[in-house]
């Protein structure tokens, strides 16, 4: 799937790696949770970049102190109404302190992606095909936010005290 | 009241350019029904039985002149000359064209009003009691920080694809005039053993089809905790409300399965946190800045004597005018009740000429209650004969304010394509029954509520008598619950038996008020004696008429 990571799109260097496939020799490889957890220290060991992806119902605190030796989060939105992976998001920059990768995949819609941002995503896998300009045009709608988020952008709050 | 500086605008501005955009590629074919209708629903844009239906918001139900004539417009030039306010403070428009809704969005932009929110599952339009800065047992009014709650839910990143809805609500006394302890959330203005002002929160309340009363789960918030505190509850929920089922989805459900102790646990982990960085506290400054919108009209130094007039002046003051917290002054309740009419509409020239009515009389809002009715706030005395004049002219003094003919009905099969049964109809029987006012006046506060349906938007579970519609094989049965109540002494009404017939309901009701007639002791309301006897002397008499009739 195309990936959209730092305003453009990027070639992906990881692979997605199966519950019952193989891990490859090299090479940065994704795994569900249940994998992690099984061969953590085959992972570990493989001195390649490691990325975990969690179902939506799967909290990132459940990856314990392990997070920080992870490259790349993906957090899955099995259908655009399910939203805890805001909040998965959320608690991975502003509680875990998480510096790594945060991605989404799954069926997020267009009008979701300001949201996304916000809640602390930076890398986006979107359908074939998407353009790079709808990406950007979503981020320019709304240009003041009322909260404090992940993003560290300035609120509205902000502004009116000159901030 | 608050007014929008160049941030707020901006923000609705460009609201209205991203939605005017999603309705071009909804028309254009860009975007199927399934992908527009999260759009649209945010906007507060339902489509229902006949057509497209509008909702707009009104927050904390508080509007000035220029924004009432702006709602007038709209139900002239858009809709069909009608407006229809809600158990939210909101009103709705039953007949908008989608390729005019942006246009209407625009129009409303004009007057700093929007539709944001009052759809979806996000936080919606923040409610609060409707004699807020009047009221003379308030400890402080509740729309400063219904404002705050206001626009830190506005587009929050976090919660607007909740696992529900989820409605907020704000009180400032111990009367609870706000249904308080049946919303998903609700914050309380309460005084600490030390003076201090701050809130108590509330979670778990909600009507349908499994009627919680919420409880509390943090006693005294700081004032400038509480966005945090409510930022905490919220991510709660995200977390763990359940998403497998939509009817278990409300955060009553996961706040009964954890528990008092579990909810306040998760809560103040969350909160303990986001309370440490900082971001979300309000600072004083802001609270002032706020508070300094609601600031009380100067009030003039005026005798406190109701003026005299004759019986139909008196008895409307009787009801529909009650104690404000200055001398010379007093709160006056508008009812959108007449007899046989439709609970809570409101034509457009009524919405104007009201208008024109706060101008002349220096009244420089208007609220929209929960029950369905409007209020000036804050009203000189010795102006009431003359704005009852008015306001008889206009067909809007009916003296019925919390009587029995002052029924909250939700719009039920004759608008809503959730329903299962008409509610207006049923509401407009029974107004005509009760119509004496002698009679209406013997029989003392008795709150009526109609649901067509088990989604409960006519609140009938805190009725005194809730009616709620279902279908029965293609019939509309209505079903009677005595005993409900939404205010301080909050309680869920209890199911009598089986359902009545459309013709039936009305004869039913009218022998359920006997029975309390019969029964009741001296200074009981209806709900009192209720609570007394218990179900069985009502169901008796209710179903008298029926004893052979089969059922």
């Amino acid at each position: 799937m195309p990936l959209i990571k730092g305003g453009s799109f990027v070639a992906d260097p990881f692979v997605l790696i199966a519950d019952e496939a193989p891990l490859p020799d090299v090479g940065g490889a994704i795994v569900s949770l249940t994998r992690f957890r099984k061969d953590r220290d085959t992972l570990m060991a493989r001195n390649a970049p490691i990325g975990v992806r969690l179902k939506s119902d799967e909290s990132p605190e459940q990856l314990g102190d392990d997070v920080h030796r992870l490259s790349v989060v993906v957090i899955e939105f099995p259908a655009f109404r399910d939203g805890r992976g805001f909040s998965w998001a959320r608690m991975l920059r502003t509680r875990l302190n998480f510096t790594g990768e945060v991605r989404a995949t799954g069926a997020f819609l267009y009008d979701q992606i300001a949201y996304l941002v916000r809640t602390g995503f930076d890398a986006f896998e979107v359908p074939d095909g998407f353009p790079l300009a709808e990406f950007n045009r979503a981020l320019a709608e709304m240009s003041a936010v009322y909260q404090p988020s992940a993003d560290g952008k300035k609120t509205i709050r902000d502004l009116r005290s000159g901030k | 009241m608050y007014r929008y500086d160049e941030f707020d605008a901006k923000f609705v501005a460009e609201r209205v350019a991203q939605f005017r955009g999603q309705v071009q590629r909804r028309l254009s074919g860009e975007l199927n029904e399934d992908q527009f209708k999260p759009l649209r629903l945010m906007n507060g844009l339902y489509l229902q039985l006949h057509a497209y239906m509008l909702r707009i918001a009104v927050p904390y139900g508080t509007l000035s002149a220029r924004q009432l004539r702006m709602l007038a417009h709209i139900a002239r030039k858009y809709d069909r000359g009608y407006g229809h306010f809600t158990t939210r403070q909101n009103i709705q428009f039953n007949w908008p064209k989608l390729v005019d809704v942006p246009d209407i969005l625009a129009d409303l932009a004009s007057v700093e009003m929007h539709a944001i929110q009052t759809s979806g599952n996000c936080i919606r339009n923040v409610t609060a009691v409707h004699f807020a800065g009047a009221a003379a047992d308030e400890i402080e009014d509740p729309r400063p920080i219904a404002e705050i709650i206001r626009q830190w839910s506005s587009l929050h990143p976090e919660f607007v694809f909740l696992p529900r809805k989820f409605k907020i609500a704000v009180s400032g006394s111990a009367h609870d005039r706000a249904a308080l302890k049946f919303h998903d959330m609700a914050v309380e203005i309460v005084k600490n053993a030390i003076g201090e002002v701050g809130y108590r929160v509330l979670v778990g309340g909600g009507m349908g089809r499994t009627p919680y009363i919420g409880y509390v789960v943090g006693e005294f918030v700081a004032k400038q905790d509480i966005l945090a505190f409510l930022e905490s509850v919220m991510r709660v929920y995200n977390q763990s409300g359940r998403r497998d089922n939509i009817y278990k989805a409300r955060i009553k459900i996961l706040a009964n399965a954890l528990g008092p102790e579990e909810m306040k646990n998760q809560v103040m982990r969350e909160f303990t946190e986001i309370r440490a960085r900082g971001t979300l506290q309000v600072p004083d400054e802001e609270l002032a800045r706020i508070d300094a919108y609601f600031a009380p009209p100067e009030f003039e130094e005026l005798p406190d004597d109701m003026p005299a007039g004759d019986k139909d002046f008196q008895n409307w003051i009787k009801t529909n005018v009650h104690k404000h917290r200055a001398p010379g002054y007093a709160i006056a309740t508008i009812s959108l009740k007449p007899i046989g009419g439709v609970p809570g509409d409101a034509s457009d020239a009524q919405m104007d000429a009201l208008a024109d009515l706060m101008d002349t009389f220096a009244i420089t809002e208007i609220r929209v209650s929960h029950e369905q009715n409007l209020v000036l706030p804050h009203v000189r005395k010795r102006d009431l004969p003359a704005i009852f004049a008015r306001l008889s002219e206009l067909g809007l003094a009916t003296p019925n304010a919390g009587l029995i003919t002052d029924i909250i009905a939700c719009p039920g099969l004759d608008y809503c394509d959730l329903a299962n049964a008409r509610s207006i109809p049923i509401a407009q029987d029974i107004a005509k029954r009760f119509a004496d006012l002698d009679r209406q006046h013997d029989i003392g506060e008795l709150k009526i509520k109609i649901s067509g349906c088990i989604n409960a938007c006519g609140h009938h579970h805190a009725g005194h008598i809730g009616i709620l519609g279902v279908d029965k094989k293609g019939v509309e049965y209505y079903q009677l619950q005595l005993g409900g109540s939404g205010a301080e002494d909050a309680s869920i009404g209890d199911i009598m038996g089986p359902g009545f017939g459309e013709h039936e309901i009305g004869p039913a009701v009218e022998r359920v008020v006997k029975a309390y007639l019969m029964l009741r002791q001296d200074g009981e309301r209806f709900l009192d004696t209720y609570r007394r006897v218990g179900m069985e002397p009502f169901k008796n008499m209710a179903y008298l008429d029926q004893l052979y009739a089969a059922h």
